[in-house]
């Protein structure tokens, strides 16, 4: 019997599985994908968003600003990609003026300091790449951050203080009785959690709460080689009603992202990339930054995000149920306010009456994983004096040794695929997207998980490499 | 480690090795080839097919063949070359970072450099093929790996986009592995493979090549279940309605070589946007003085015997720089126009018989006069009856021509 069942292992059930797991509880999180960060925490801008956005007194405006401040912590303890950079929003011309003078209002209706208007020149200066038809913008200190990186870093931080993961776990059925639930006839919880993303309304009607409604919609993106990067803020354009538009920003591994656009789906698992939506994404991108080209891209996503009727995250616990805590709706700034999202759940299950008692042994610092390409050269040499594995480098392009990738293998949650060991250490991200280190790393994978090497998949499921 | 060498070739495939080769036989013992695989000879180990060594052996051998040739050579002048070792970095200065297992860090500090790293392939990323993102969709050169180094099978419903070589030379392989190839597709109007590979690859085997097609979309959510394709217009952009869907679980791109500069970006080399290779005078030497270049780095042959040829022509012109160094004066670009895509060399400061002008076309055409002018006066004219951007054109040039161009000061390769 588990104290807390989370359902959905994206960045807000794992960063709530890691605050929880301070405490002496039991605690499990179910996840339908192969592996964690397997949705839109995967997929998306990877911004953490400096709060001028939310409509002031929303649950998003409040966790929002309390997230990015929390994150700062978040991602020493975790060990996380974390760079701070200015955000500018861009005004071609005196009505999207307006808009960011209302931003900044907002700003300050949200307590987000550190947010000012700057004109034409001073754009430039940071700038110089940037559209000259701009008239002004909006300055605000905001970061970027490895959103995976961080959703899988929270999720080993939580699994080595005992929290218990079921990847490949679809949740298809919940019963409550005698105030416990049962999921699938399998677990059993005191606690349930709906953190499933772009499930969470399916999720949420197995208890027979409708009260809300999730839409899918997809983002697009493109990456560019890290020799394109030719921006050092995040570049936005004024936002409408469906988004803040089509961003470019550096990421913290120094390529450049472009993207999103936003479209409906009817799948939740709908993240084909689209003729359509890359020629929208790259034609806003060139408004932004008018030398762009699509030489120099690497790749192209898209992710779908969570879209809630509601206009505001849902999270507290269910009219249906007083023990089904929704957390729910969270797109956009989910990822930036995802620690904020994690103390205010922990705090609501507080409330509710769960015991937490701190756990002595738990620590809410993550096992570190060195990595040869961000070592000095005398770190290097006592890397590679410990394992010699770390002078073996199997992905060239991005500088990855086969030690990073047997380590990724074996850590906590380890890699069971081509792309869980590509999200833990980036192997395969690089210019030749995995051309010369994907036999290398199947391989690798077969020796290390003690399987015939046709059975390596590159995401779980029937997603084999290699026929028999 | 620290250690000083007077000469570091920098990829052991046929490129480094003919290089390195050729600096010994004239005369620099002090030489360190440093190879990131674990065999020398580069990607000619996974090409088992036949047709290498034609101009520089008159016989017809295979990669791995070919390749024993030269390390054979290699082990009997007692060259010294280090395996899985990754080059980290390389400054200006021509110091040099590596590591491996077996000798850990190394810091190298040498007086001259050839960069021989060859190329990689174009990935599906790059050409932005849409659809989903599922298993089953692999470069030509990395099924090729799968296929003939570890033995494996990657499929049997097989598509290939991109009449490349590669494409050609898998096509047949994987027919020959008991796999279905359905069809090739290609971009553009023209293949841009060797003539004998769409005999002889295609042809053969009655795979049917479907030129100006491209890919549309791409379905499947594990394992890759099919392609939409549709033919292109002469803008190369996809015709609505002429979509089709084809059934396949294995999906070959075989879309271009991209010479891999990144280490000769880092030592601040001046790269020919064109080539996508450094841009070097008529010694093969870079816009940094001591480092050379050759091979696919420079610019992607068609054939390995033209590598080998340049390869060893840079580790002679090495020689001479280790020797005497190289006093500079101006150098004269040879601009390449009017039909011509780009040459190599770039610049000279002094041509001689030795070096030869290579070239590649636009765009396809027939019966024309490749010229050579200097100032204005057509110094070289050559009729050709068919000249295609996938064949390489080399001009050999002689003494007259050379002391012609010599004196010029405008020099131009053009169609005329």
């Amino acid at each position: 019997m588990f104290d807390i069942a989370i359902i959905g292992a994206g960045v807000s059930g794992c960063m709530l599985a890691r605050s929880l797991s301070r405490y002496k509880l039991r605690v499990c999180v179910l996840e339908s994908s192969y592996d964690v960060a397997g949705g839109a925490s995967r997929a998306n801008s990877a911004i953490i968003h400096a709060g001028y956005d939310p409509v002031p007194g929303t649950l998003k405006a409040k966790l929002n600003v309390r997230g990015a401040e929390l994150m700062k912590t978040v991602v020493r303890e975790l060990g996380v990609e974390y760079r701070e950079l200015p955000s500018i929003v861009l005004a071609y011309d005196d009505e999207q003026m307006k808009t960011v003078r209302e931003l900044k209002a907002r700003a300050e209706a949200n307590n987000v300091k550190a947010v000012r208007i700057i004109g034409k020149d001073e754009i430039l200066k940071l700038e110089p790449k940037v559209n000259p038809e701009i008239v002004g913008a909006l300055y605000a200190d905001s970061a970027i951050v490895c959103p995976y990186g961080l959703t899988i870093a929270a999720a080993e931080n939580a699994a080595a203080n005992g929290v218990e993961f079921r990847l490949n776990f679809e949740v298809t059925d919940i019963k409550f009785e005698n105030n416990e639930f049962i999921i699938n006839n399998e677990i059993k919880a005191k606690y349930v959690v709906n953190a499933a993303g772009v499930n969470s309304g399916k999720i949420s009607t197995l208890i027979g709460d409708t009260s809300f409604k999730i839409t899918p919609r997809r983002g697009e993106y493109l990456i560019y080689d890290k020799k394109s990067l030719c921006v050092s803020s995040v570049l936005f354009t004024v936002p409408t009603k469906l988004g803040k538009g089509v961003l470019v920003a550096p990421s913290v591994s120094g390529n450049m992202l472009v993207g999103p656009n936003s479209e409906k789906v009817e799948d939740e698992a709908e993240r084909s990339t689209t003729v359509k939506g890359q020629d929208f994404v790259f034609n806003n991108a060139r408004r932004i930054l008018p030398v762009l080209t699509k030489r120099g891209v690497i790749n192209e996503f898209a992710g779908v995000r969570a879209i809630p009727d509601t206009d505001d995250f849902i999270i507290g616990f269910s009219d249906k149920n007083p023990c089904f805590l929704q957390v729910a709706g969270i797109e956009s700034p989910g990822l930036a306010s995802s620690p904020a999202i994690a103390e205010y759940a922990t705090e609501l299950l507080k409330q509710a009456g769960v015991m937490m008692i701190e756990n002595p042994d738990a620590t809410m610092l993550r096992k570190q994983f060195p990595r040869i390409a961000d070592a000095t050269p005398d770190e290097a040499e006592e890397l590679i004096k410990q394992n010699s594995l770390y002078a073996h480098i199997i992905c060239r392009c991005e500088t990855i040794s086969e030690a990073e990738i047997v380590t990724a293998i074996h850590r906590p949650l380890g890699a069971r695929s081509i792309d869980g060991v590509k999200f833990r250490t980036r192997a395969g991200m690089g210019r030749c997207q995995g051309g010369f280190c994907l036999p290398k790393i199947t391989e690798i994978l077969a020796r290390e998980l003690k399987i015939p090497i046709e059975e390596v998949t590159k995401f779980g499921g029937n997603s084999q490499i290699l026929y028999s | 480690m620290n250690l000083h060498k007077q000469l570091v070739v920098i990829g052991g495939g046929p490129a480094g090795m003919a290089a390195a080769i050729s600096a010994k036989e004239n005369g620099i013992d002090d030489i360190l080839i440093l190879e990131r695989g674990e065999f020398l000879g580069g990607i000619l180990n996974q090409c088992i097919h036949a047709g290498f060594g034609l101009h520089t052996f008159n016989e017809e051998l295979t990669g791995p063949e070919y390749a024993t040739r030269y390390t054979d050579r290699i082990e009997a002048l007692k060259i010294e070359y280090s395996l899985n070792t990754m080059v980290l970095s390389i400054k200006k200065d021509k110091t040099i970072v590596a590591v491996s297992r077996d000798k850990g860090l190394m810091n190298i500090k040498t007086e001259a450099v050839i960069l021989a790293m060859g190329c990689r392939e174009r990935t599906r990323g790059a050409i932005n093929i849409a659809g989903s993102r599922p298993a089953g969709i692999f470069t030509a050169g990395t099924a090729q790996y799968y296929i003939n180094i570890m033995g494996k099978t990657i499929g049997k419903k097989i598509v290939i986009l991109g009449s490349g070589d590669i494409g050609l030379i898998m096509a047949r392989r994987l027919t020959l592995e008991g796999a279905e190839v359905k069809t090739v597709l290609e971009l553009l109007p023209y293949s841009n493979g060797l003539g004998r590979n769409i005999a002889q690859c295609l042809e053969d085997f009655d795979i049917p090549l479907m030129l100006s097609h491209t890919i549309v979309g791409i379905t499947g959510k594990e394992r890759l279940e099919g392609i939409t394709i549709a033919s292109v217009d002469e803008k190369l952009t996809p015709i609505p309605g002429s979509e089709q869907f084809i059934e396949c679980d294995t999906l070959l791109l075989s879309v271009g070589l991209i010479p891999e500069n990144e280490l000769t970006t880092d030592a601040e080399v001046e790269i020919d946007q064109r080539t996508s290779g450094a841009v070097i005078n008529e010694n093969l030497e870079t816009s940094v003085e001591g480092i050379f270049a050759c091979g696919n780095v420079l610019h992607v042959h068609d054939l390995v015997d033209y590598v080998s040829d340049e390869a060893a022509r840079a580790g002679k012109k090495a020689t001479q720089y280790l020797k005497n160094g190289i006093t500079k004066n101006e150098y004269k670009n040879i601009i390449a126009q009017n039909g011509v895509r780009y040459c190599v060399p770039q610049k000279f400061e002094k041509l001689t018989p030795e070096t030869p002008l290579f070239f590649r076309v636009t765009t396809p055409c027939d019966r024309r006069f490749v010229a050579v002018f200097a100032d204005g006066e057509a110094v070289y004219k050559k009729r050709e009856a068919y000249l295609t951007p996938s064949e390489m054109q080399i001009i050999k040039l002689n003494d007259e021509i050379c002391e012609k161009l010599n004196k010029a000061t405008q020099i131009s390769i053009e169609l005329i």
